[in-house]
């Protein structure tokens, strides 16, 4: 698996360090309720094919990046920053 | 047929032409009273002691694949009653009792090898924490030894125990740990749920489970609509699809573990040893293989193969450990799923529709709970109530934050185990 950062270019798995599902981008505000943090903190829809993951570039410029990938064949479809990403939910 | 040492030397007096398939092939019928989906270890064992503790007889289990055909014949056979927190610790206390009238009770040499489970620890602090931990497995009724350096040393010759980042200090030896022949595990159970009236159904995909009225009915497969007044999911890696067939989120996320295993050598590693610093573990196959793992790929898959990274770190890890294994050639490596919850222990619970039942989150411990788990889901199902020792499996527990299990103290999130 290879992820392209889109400061430094196509780089090695070994550079970067894997956060999660993206849900990250949509936090819930602090008084959302039990139901909505429950929601975001441990529920997961843990698709089998097409996800969107936040990964770390730990080894290399330490951009959080918002990545698009196929669970079933590896596959890395496209990532952005995440605080692109995040703007575009806004 | 019933198994023993007289049949095998008649039947191989006369040719070996009596043996027969050890469970049938059926289509599905209509309706059962319990369709299990998931014929894996833990779906077969749930069928087979509904049918012999519950005497439950219209039971179906629906399996995808063919029977053996995942996790279960794709692990690294490791069973072990070494678990510290209450919740755990009755668990797999009981699952080990199970296993150890494995054999007799289903008639099937599951081949259960009590070699010993040796967990090495590297630093005065983990030696305390083995200590404790020895000490909750004793409390438990099970076993566990203290082993110096030294008395590892007369064990384990072969290990580097002057490494420079982890020394050796010792080991915790849990004498009845084990490995086991997974595949039989599977075939034992597949032929005493068969034995008892149980209807296998393999090739059959569930597409959708039946709910009318907050009540399961029955579900949908690729073999056709099968009405059940009870369903209960033991899916392991695929939780989070089937849940969703019910409208149900579940506190799980699919992650990949690799396994690797050797060219077969003599006899060399006798024990099960388990380098937790290194996230790594070996045993040896009675086909003399080297059976060995390491921590998970760390990132959502359901590929059933890793990537290059991990093995680089468990063939680093094995040469930290035990430098003499360098010169042995890996034969193959796979790749399985795992049903990671967020503070790495399972669930057996029922959910909020009624006649509907799950068992995931096994993690990356799934084979040793074969047993177990199978008792405790029949009970469930059979009963309403949750088994003795599976009080602790509840679904609700990361929503309220009671009885979360966090066996590593590493913290109740995903990503963490």
């Amino acid at each position: 698996m290879r992820i392209t950062c889109p400061h430094c270019g196509e780089r090695d798995l070994r550079e970067f360090t894997y956060r999660g599902v993206a849900l990250a981008l949509d936090r819930p505000a602090p008084d959302a309720g039990a139901a909505a943090w429950d929601d975001y903190v441990h529920l997961r829809d843990n698709p089998a094919g097409m996800t969107r993951d936040l990964w770390y570039h730990s080894g290399g410029c330490g951009a959080w990046l918002v990545v698009t990938r196929d669970t079933i064949s590896h596959d890395v479809i496209s990532s952005e920053l995440a605080s692109t990403a995040r703007r575009a939910t806004k | 047929m019933r198994y023993s040492a007289l049949k095998v030397f008649t039947q191989g007096l006369t040719g070996n032409k009596g043996w027969r398939p050890v469970w049938r092939n059926p289509d599905p019928k209509p309706e059962y009273d319990i369709v299990i989906i998931g014929g894996g270890g833990h779906g077969l064992s749930t069928a087979y002691y509904l049918a012999k503790k519950h005497g439950l007889k219209n039971i179906a289990v629906l399996e995808k694949g063919y029977i053996g055909g995942g996790n279960v014949g794709r692990n690294t056979t490791i069973v072990r009653a070494n678990y510290f927190l209450p919740g755990n610790s009755e668990f797999y206390s009981h699952s080990m009792k199970l296993w150890e009238g494995l054999s007799q009770d289903l008639n099937f040499n599951v081949m259960l090898s009590q070699r010993g489970v040796i967990s090495l620890f590297h630093s005065d602090g983990q030696r305390d924490a083995f200590v404790r931990r020895g000490n909750a497995m004793i409390n438990q009724g099970d076993d566990a030894v203290l082993l110096d350096r030294d008395g590892l040393q007369k064990m384990l010759p072969y290990l580097d125990y002057d490494n420079g980042r982890f020394p050796i200090y010792g080991g915790l030896l849990h004498p009845r740990g084990a490995t086991a022949r997974h595949d039989g595990v599977a075939w034992g159970y597949a032929r005493g749920a068969d034995q008892r009236g149980v209807d296998l159904i393999q090739n059959c995909e569930v597409t959708g489970i039946d709910i009318v009225g907050g009540k399961v009915t029955g579900v949908q497969t690729t073999r056709g609509a099968i009405r059940a007044k009870k369903v209960g999911i033991v899916v392991a890696g695929r939780s989070g699809q089937v849940a969703e067939m019910a409208g149900m989120r579940l506190p799980i996320e699919s992650h990949v573990l690799q396994a690797f295993v050797s060219e077969g050598l003599k006899p060399a590693i006798d024990h099960v040893i388990s380098f937790g610093m290194g996230h790594f573990y070996i045993s040896q196959s009675d086909k003399g293989g080297l059976v060995f793992g390491g921590d998970l790929d760390f990132y959502a898959s359901y590929a059933q193969r890793g990537n290059l990274p991990r093995k680089e770190q468990v063939m680093e890890a094995a040469m930290t450990l035990m430098p003499m294994i360098g010169k042995a050639k890996v034969l193959r490596s796979w790749g399985g799923i795992m049903d990671m919850t967020p503070d790495g222990s399972p669930i057996i619970d029922k959910t909020g529709t009624d006649g509907l039942f799950i068992d995931c989150g096994w993690c990356y411990g799934g084979f040793k709970a074969v047993p177990g788990s199978g008792d405790a889901f029949a009970h469930l199902i059979a009963t309403g109530q949750p088994h003795e020792t599976a009080r602790g499996f509840r679904l609700d527990r990361f929503r309220t934050g009671q009885g979360i299990m966090d066996e590593e103290g590493t913290g109740s999130q995903h990503n963490l185990h």
